[in-house]
């Protein structure tokens, strides 16, 4: 489809403010005025209404097609959230409109928002307090090593190094690294964190582990009460990547079982849109030990039961976010969770679990299922066994679904099963989608017996076919030309 | 896979044919299949010196990208700056055009692997 | 039960599947010891339960007040038809498009934004967003850090005391080491600038309008910084950028803006949006997604998130950012936003708030004992000098439905009589005449 600089025609506009008195020119000097207009495009309001329309066509998304990627948990997004966050009065308070001292009054409601949210965060998580601001789950991560390099250095600990699972998502090396800490990644065995493994690398220069529980192959990590036990041992503190509370909400709770940092990702477990791409939410948690050195601003309660920020921590490691994080995402996630209360987020775990564990059974005999038990919200199957009898591989399993109306699962992750497709259906979908997809993914298998050229061609009706990614990379056309 | 037998070899996937005190190196047929289509080569620039075993650029594909270690120690004297518009030559021909540095060796090469010897490293990594 | 469809027959066929009884069967992995100490959370509500308690807390907000608030964050309108497009379900609750047969609608609109992007600030190359304008300057920092293998920034205290402060987070564990160059009277100081950049230095990091609203050229400080091989790195105000001289005609290396003035709600601090812009020679140290054009099979033009090997999918610790989820649906917002003004609107309301902002100045230089801060060229911000504090100011201005602008003293030494005061196409002629009247009135 054309792009908006291509339908641009010079002198149409859409929503053209008035004529100013004066131009440009009145207010600055010339040498510090750009020598030309920007080659924005020119279009009306219907180009630009029916450009974006058609544009949007040629996507997946939750509202229209199943979309089982693992590690995303894209479970429908309710509605009622995006009007919430719409309120003006969310929507057009200025942030610094709390340093005003008697417009403090006017920005009670989203201090209660933010107050509220970490409260109700805790109690989910078991952890002593939480932050809002990071923007992301990775902004988390960071939030999260930042606090752990905070809490060593104050003890006076001289800690360097952060222990990685190789079944990590990739942010958290990154994450630490960013932080200034020295990854060191341990492989796992039988998809779980060997203890054995850790014991190998732990030293006292070990600030920190971060895990996945369950895992990113949906699997509880049965070593955890002995893991816990070996990291006090060293003073060293464990870090819960929390993309994957979905799984266990009211079943366990981090802050309970030793964890000391965790993030969630609230546009995955708590429902906020995913954008394509974003904006998330990565607030933080954390114990009590680590609470001294969370980001400031904090949201404190007064005795008159006023909302108040409070800068005065002297321990914080200071500002992640220029104010108070995505609060409009935050405010979905708190609308999200009141609108559930405790038994809804239980039933979220136990009918994600359900439904993975469901599809998981459908599937056993179809496709090979490295780690073949009962699994949390999500469970990897491999294609190796297509692979090698037909030359059929995950990528051409997940273009041929697409083909067939479904979004593909997570094939690019973890890194530690060949030919990995992560499968995530989450808990709003219902048992007749589930059933249709696997009918769908067993034809698709079926087909690669008899005529794997044609899977290797897929996909065929979506509005490309296979794009030819290493020309993208070795071209580099990044903007349209103008 | 090719690996020609007049060439020293790394673990790390690194070949270097050595003339005298100077080596010519690059990546390995092996290692140019695993990586696939190459789309970006990064080296390091005449004039600068190498150490063996330590990293001295980085490859990338369109799905992975992966260090480059020297196999040897020197100061390099010419790299291949083809490969800056055409990455592809490390696929189509890694021993040959697709060549990336040339250093004036210094100090002994140590620790490097015969083709045979690499032929069985290779394969015993290729599963 | 909301959101999750299961009958109970539905769940017990699938329990039967599975091969155990209950749910609860299907968390034995956990062991009693580790089961929740407590689960205390409020019971669910309806739909329209929820609604209600959130419009009466929204209801405390007064969204009467007529603001000059500014500081980077501005109170611009907001075409209406942006809302309806960017809740279409298609964009509104895709993921990131890892298989783009299936996402050529956000990789196309990616695409635009970039070339919209690097249009506006006369760059060579964008990338997908980073979460905001503060984090954009980190990350351009450090994209200054690896090219030039130099660890010495050298910032002006003219940039945004609130990103300043999250540099100095983000950097307090990583060997890197800040000059803070001062301000002059609130201009930023170029000699100065330039005097503190020696070979040891990775960049310099400017602001254009700076925080106190001064607008700059930094061609000849960028040229400095490249004769000793830094680089040159300066965060910008795209709706005022739609008038100024560029960082590409500046030469800088880098260039980023905080997207909310781009059709993003003030929305208390977020979501925003992170912009980011370099040179052709600086693409491979840019953090987060890149889109780029390509062809399919049968040689259709199509779109693809390229050069991923910088990314942390793949290069895990050593990749250019640990960034993921973005802002993507902020920077669609942005991109509709330029498309619905086109040139002509981005500059008239650059215009318009300028005008506005520059009458502000004119009424309040009239009132005894209240200066402009410098005599410097401005744009739709500026920073005067009261008699009195500004805090005290703004405060008794709040109850007559006014917010004057942002008092400065928290940020700067000796400036608790300063106050930083914006104009956007928002604030009507009308309105600068009775602040100037009710400030004159309380000094
Ligand atoms: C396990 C895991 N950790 C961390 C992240 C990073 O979160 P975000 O994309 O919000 O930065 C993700 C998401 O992609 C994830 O799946």
């Amino acid at each position: 489809m054309k792009t908006v600089f291509a339908q641009s025609v010079p002198g149409r506009t859409a929503c053209l403010p008035p004529m100013p008195e004066e131009r440009a020119e009145a207010f600055i000097p010339a040498n510090l005025l750009r020598g030309k207009r920007p080659a924005l495009p020119e279009m009306s309001e219907l180009d630009v209404v029916r450009h974006f329309s058609r544009l949007s066509r040629l996507n997946y998304g939750v509202d229209s097609n199943f979309y089982p990627l693992g590690s995303c948990t894209m479970k429908y997004n309710p509605k009622f959230t995006e009007n919430v966050a719409a309120l003006p009065g969310f929507a057009n308070l200025h942030p610094l409109l709390p340093q005003i001292k008697s417009a403090g009054l006017y920005t009670q409601g989203a201090l209660e928002v933010m107050y509220e949210s970490e409260r109700l965060l805790c109690e989910v998580t078991g952890m002593h307090a939480f932050t809002l601001h990071p923007m992301a789950g990775a902004h988390g991560e960071l939030t999260g090593a930042m606090l752990i390099a905070a809490y060593h250095k104050d003890k006076g600990n001289k800690k360097t190094k952060v222990i990685c699972p190789d079944s990590a998502h990739g942010t958290n090396p990154a994450s630490a690294a960013l932080a200034g800490f020295e990854v060191v990644n341990i492989e796992s065995k039988d998809g779980l964190i060997d203890p054995a493994a850790l014991d190998a690398v732990l030293d006292d220069e070990v600030a920190a582990l971060m895990m996945t529980c369950p895992n990113t192959l949906g699997l509880f990590e049965k070593h955890l009460p002995e893991i816990v036990e070996k990291l006090r041992k060293v003073d060293a503190l464990l870090y819960y990547d929390g993309a994957n509370l979905n799984a266990i909400m009211g079943k366990m709770r981090v802050g309970d079982v030793g964890f000391d940092v965790v993030h969630l990702n609230l546009h995955k477990t708590f429902a906020t849109p995913h954008g394509g791409g974003g904006p998330g939410s990565g607030p933080v948690g954390v114990s009590e030990r680590l609470e001294p050195y969370l980001p400031i601003s904090r949201v404190d309660k007064l005795r008159d039961g006023r909302f108040f920020l409070n800068y005065d921590y002297p321990k914080s490691i200071g500002f992640m976010a220029p104010f108070y994080g995505n609060f409009g995402v935050v405010l979905k996630a708190y609308a999200y969770i009141l609108r559930l209360g405790g038994e809804g987020l239980k039933r979220v775990s136990e009918y994600a679990v359900l439904n993975a564990n469901y599809m998981r059974k459908l599937l056993e005999e179809h496709m090979h299922i490295p780690y073949n038990r009962i699994c949390m919200h999500e469970f990897v199957a491999s294609a190796c066994d297509q692979q090698a009898a037909c030359g059929v591989r995950a990528l051409d399993i997940a273009k041929a679904l697409l083909d067939k109306g479904y979004h593909a699962p997570t094939i690019y992750f973890p890194l530690i099963v060949k030919e990995c497709m992560m499968y995530e259906p989450t808990e709003t979908e219902s048992k007749e989608t589930m059933d249709a997809f696997v009918q769908d993914l067993i034809e698709i298998l079926e087909s690669a017996k008899t005529d794997p050229v044609a899977l290797q061609d897929a996909p065929v009706t979506m509005p490309v076919r296979r794009l030819d990614e290493t020309k993208a990379a070795r071209s580099m056309i990044l903007i349209d030309p103008a | 896979m090719k690996t020609p037998e007049n060439l020293l070899y790394s673990k790390s996937h690194e070949w270097a044919d050595i003339d005298g005190d100077t080596a010519v190196i690059g990546i390995t047929d092996f290692a140019q299949e695993l990586l696939g289509d190459i789309t970006f080569v990064e080296l390091p620039a005449v004039g600068d010196t190498v150490a063996a075993g330590a990293e001295m650029g980085s490859i990338e594909s369109v799905k992975a990208a992966s260090e480059l270690y020297a196999p040897v120690s020197g100061e390099v004297i010419a790299v291949n700056e083809a490969l800056e518009d055409a990455p592809e030559k490390v696929n189509e021909s890694a021993f040959e055009d697709g060549w990336l540095i040339k250093v004036r060796i210094s100090g002994e090469p140590k620790d490097l692997l015969s083709a045979t010897e690499y032929a069985e490293l290779a394969a015993s990594e290729d599963h | 039960m909301p959101f999750v469809p299961h009958t109970p027959e539905d769940l017990k066929a699938m329990l039967d599947v599975i091969g155990v009884t209950t749910l609860e069967d299907l968390f034995a992995d956990i062991p009693e010891s580790m089961r929740p100490k407590s689960f205390d959370l409020p019971e669910g509500m309806s739909e329209m339960e929820v609604c209600s308690h959130l419009e009466q807390l929204a209801a405390k907000s007064r969204t009467d007040l007529v603001s000059f608030l500014g500081a980077g964050f501005y109170n611009h309108h907001i075409p209406k038809a942006i809302d309806g497009l960017i809740s279409r379900g298609e964009f509104y609750t895709a993921y990131t498009p890892y298989q783009p047969e299936s996402s050529q609608g956000t990789l196309q609109a990616i695409f635009e934004f970039q070339t919209a992007v690097c249009r506006l600030l006369d760059m060579d190359a964008s990338n997908a967003s980073v979460y905001d304008g503060g984090s954009a300057i980190f990350e351009a920092m450090m994209m200054a850090v690896r090219a030039t293998k130099r660890s010495r920034i050298v910032v002006s205290e003219a940039v945004s005391p609130i990103y300043r402060t999250m540099l100095a987070s983000y950097t307090s564990n990583l060997n890197l080491e800040f000059i803070t160059v001062p301000h002059d009277n609130g201009t930023t100081d170029i000699e100065k600038l330039k005097a503190a950049i020696d070979d040891r230095c990775a960049a310099v990091v400017v602001q254009n309008p700076n925080f106190f609203g001064n607008v700059s050229d930094f061609t000849e400080l960028f040229e400095h910084a490249h004769a000793h091989k830094a680089l040159g790195i300066i965060s910008v105000y795209p709706v005022m950028q739609s008038v100024l001289k560029t960082p590409g005609e500046m030469g800088a290396d880098i260039a980023v803006a905080e997207g909310q003035s781009l059709g993003q709600p003030l929305s208390f601090g977020g979501p925003y949006l992170g912009m980011m812009a370099c040179t052709e020679k600086l693409i491979r140290q840019m953090p987060g997604r890149i889109v780029g054009r390509t062809e399919d099979l049968e040689g259709r033009e199509g779109y693809v998130l390229t050069l991923q090997a910088r990314e942390q999918h793949i290069r895990r610790a050593k990749a250019t950012s640990n960034i993921c989820s973005n802002q993507a649906l902020c920077a669609l917002r942005a991109l509709i936003h330029m498309c619905l003004l086109g040139p002509e609107g981005l500059i008239r309301t650059a215009e318009l708030s300028m005008e506005r902002a520059h009458y502000l100045a004119d009424r309040l230089t009239a009132i005894p004992g209240v200066e402009l801060l410098n005599d410097a060229p401005f744009g739709n911000e500026v920073a005067v000098r009261l008699p009195i504090s500004a805090f005290e100011a703004v405060d008794k201005l709040v109850e007559r439905g006014y917010v004057a602008g942002v008092p400065l003293g928290r940020y700067y030494e000796d400036m608790d009589d300063v106050l930083l005061m914006a104009c956007t196409e928002k604030n009507t002629f009308e309105q600068v005449g009775i602040l100037a009247e009710m400030l004159g009135g309380i000094l």
